[in-house]
């Protein structure tokens, strides 16, 4: 990955966060919020690999804590885990398939909300468990996936796919 | 010969890709040529070293973000991370200023449409509110003029302007006449209460009237304005008597009838009842009762007496509650 594609991806992460803290996160729609930038970043790992996705997660996830002036480095546990496995599941999984973002935003989208329950909840912060994990995240489940394909054709197309030629095998010619 | 990488090599992607074609024309070009073509495997060193460092750099993030959180949880306001994030999150104040401007139309886009989608629930309740609290608000303004009403009852029981020798017993209106012709009204209380038939029914204002049935519960009450009212009484100001009844061809206008020619009746005299007794025989109503105000009074030479109007004090329209006079001895 070239130090291009590296800032692009950065700026990608970047603007996913301050569109995620200044606009999306208002969008509540049927009690949930889409989270644009969790989505952005399973595209980014998708497309790149696991370790531009944890790191373009922590990065995207500092930036909305900092923003939030929230406790610094939640949310980006969070999206540097989310970020690692989307990376490792494009990498292991064929990302060409077709269905691979929705599949990965789908189930990224309920293992983020499940393990930020558990870290505020560990935090002893007040969160509401039925709200947080049925009313808000059922809705931003949805709505995630509605973003899922579009979201990872734009991400495809600023920062590219890796080229990713698996060497798993060597050629030996015997004469 | 074998083309074997050094274990551990990196080897640079374009290579691999040459490899890859490479090999795909060795594999026609072999098969013509009869040679073996054999894929051995990878090298474990160079995939060992691409999972540690994809486990160095995850881990190493993860850490990262737990070292900020127990700091940041930690310190709370006033911690060293409390610094470092106003910081940042004033150089990001611009950006977010930016976007929010960029975003605002947008927003307000999505708000009209919203708005507009949800107008007619968001009116619909709004209108139910509205009715709820038009219906509070008379409720509340009513709750007022009763209180005021009753207040003033309770000032009237408790004055020395109320009837000695008599109990008061407050009773509710709960009906009213039905049309123009009859002039009554039906109050809460009966004989249960002690109301007994003829009773006389009056307000802090003045007299009501008399009570002309009478049921367990409930009790009739002829107003003065009836027809066939008529309640004696006195001119407070000069003792001219006489008898007042309704005025005919009016709603609520009395007249003071009976007055003699030589007694004299001013305008702006009060009216209160007369309250006489001839022996064993007496008025209905006590003495001193307020009734109203001469507003005219009249006399043609062909009149045996005087045309002396009232106008009652007691507004007949608007009762809300009564009082009820029950004699002291009969209780």
């Amino acid at each position: 990955m070239t130090a291009t594609i590296w800032l692009r991806a950065l700026a990608v992460a970047f603007v996913a966060a301050m569109l995620q803290v200044v606009i999306v996160s208002s969008i509540v729609v049927g009690g949930g919020a889409p989270d644009i930038l969790l989505v952005t970043v399973v595209a980014l790992g998708l497309l790149r690999g696991a370790i531009p996705g944890a790191v373009l997660g922590f990065v995207g996830g500092l930036v909305v804590d900092v923003s939030t002036l929230g406790t610094l480095g939640v949310t980006s546990l969070v999206l540097t885990l989310a970020g690692f496995w989307a990376g490792r599941y494009g990498e292991t999984t064929r990302r060409a398939r077709r269905l691979a973002p929705l599949l990965a935003v789908g189930s990224i989208t309920l293992l983020a909300g499940v393990f930020g329950f558990i870290l505020h909840y560990l935090l002893d912060e007040d969160v509401v468990a039925r709200h947080a994990l049925v009313t808000a995240l059922a809705p931003a489940f949805v709505m995630n996936l509605i973003l899922a394909l579009p979201v990872h054709r734009l991400v495809r197309r600023v920062v590219g796919e890796e080229l990713r030629a698996e060497p798993s095998a060597e050629v030996e010619v015997l004469v | 010969m074998p083309v074997v990488p050094g274990a551990g090599d990196e080897i640079p992607l374009e290579t691999w890709l040459h490899w890859l074609a490479m090999s795909r024309q060795r594999g026609a070009r072999s098969a013509a040529l009869g040679l073996t073509v054999r894929r051995v495997p990878t090298t474990i060193p160079s995939r060992n070293a691409g999972q540690l460092r994809r486990r160095l750099v995850v881990g190493l993030l993860v850490l990262a973000s737990l070292v900020l959180i127990s700091i940041s949880f930690r310190s709370g306001e006033t911690g060293p991370l409390s610094g470092v994030e106003s910081a940042g999150a004033t150089a990001l104040r611009p950006f977010a200023v930016g976007l929010e401007r960029v975003a605002q139309p947008f927003r307000d886009g999505y708000s009209w449409a919203d708005g507009l989608l949800t107008a007619q629930s968001e009116a619909e309740r709004l209108r139910e509110e509205n009715r709820e609290l038009l219906q509070r608000a008379i409720q509340s303004e009513f709750a007022l003029q009763e209180n005021t009403y009753l207040r003033a009852q309770l000032n009237y029981i408790d004055s020395p302007r109320f009837p000695a020798d008599f109990n008061p017993v407050v009773a509710e209106v709960t009906g009213r006449p039905a049309g123009a012709f009859t002039q009554a009204i039906v109050i809460a209380a009966g004989s249960s209460d002690g109301v007994r038939l003829n009773d006389p029914v009056v307000t802090a204002d003045g007299l009501v009237g008399v009570v002309t049935r009478v049921t367990p519960s409930l009790a009739r009450v002829q107003l003065l304005t009836d027809e066939s009212a008529a309640a004696s009484a006195t001119d407070l100001r000069t003792d001219a008597t006489g008898i007042v009844r309704h005025a005919r061809g009016t709603r609520e206008t009395l007249v003071l009838d009976r007055v003699r020619k030589e007694d004299v009746v001013r305008v702006k005299d009060e009216v209160v009842t007369a309250g006489w007794r001839a022996g064993a025989l007496s008025s209905l109503f006590p003495k001193g009762i307020p009734i109203g105000k001469v507003t005219s009074v009249g006399q043609t030479d062909t009149d045996l007496f005087q045309q002396v109007q009232v106008d009652p004090y007691v507004d007949f329209g608007a009762l809300d509650s009564v009082i009820v006079l029950v004699p002291t001895d009969r209780r």
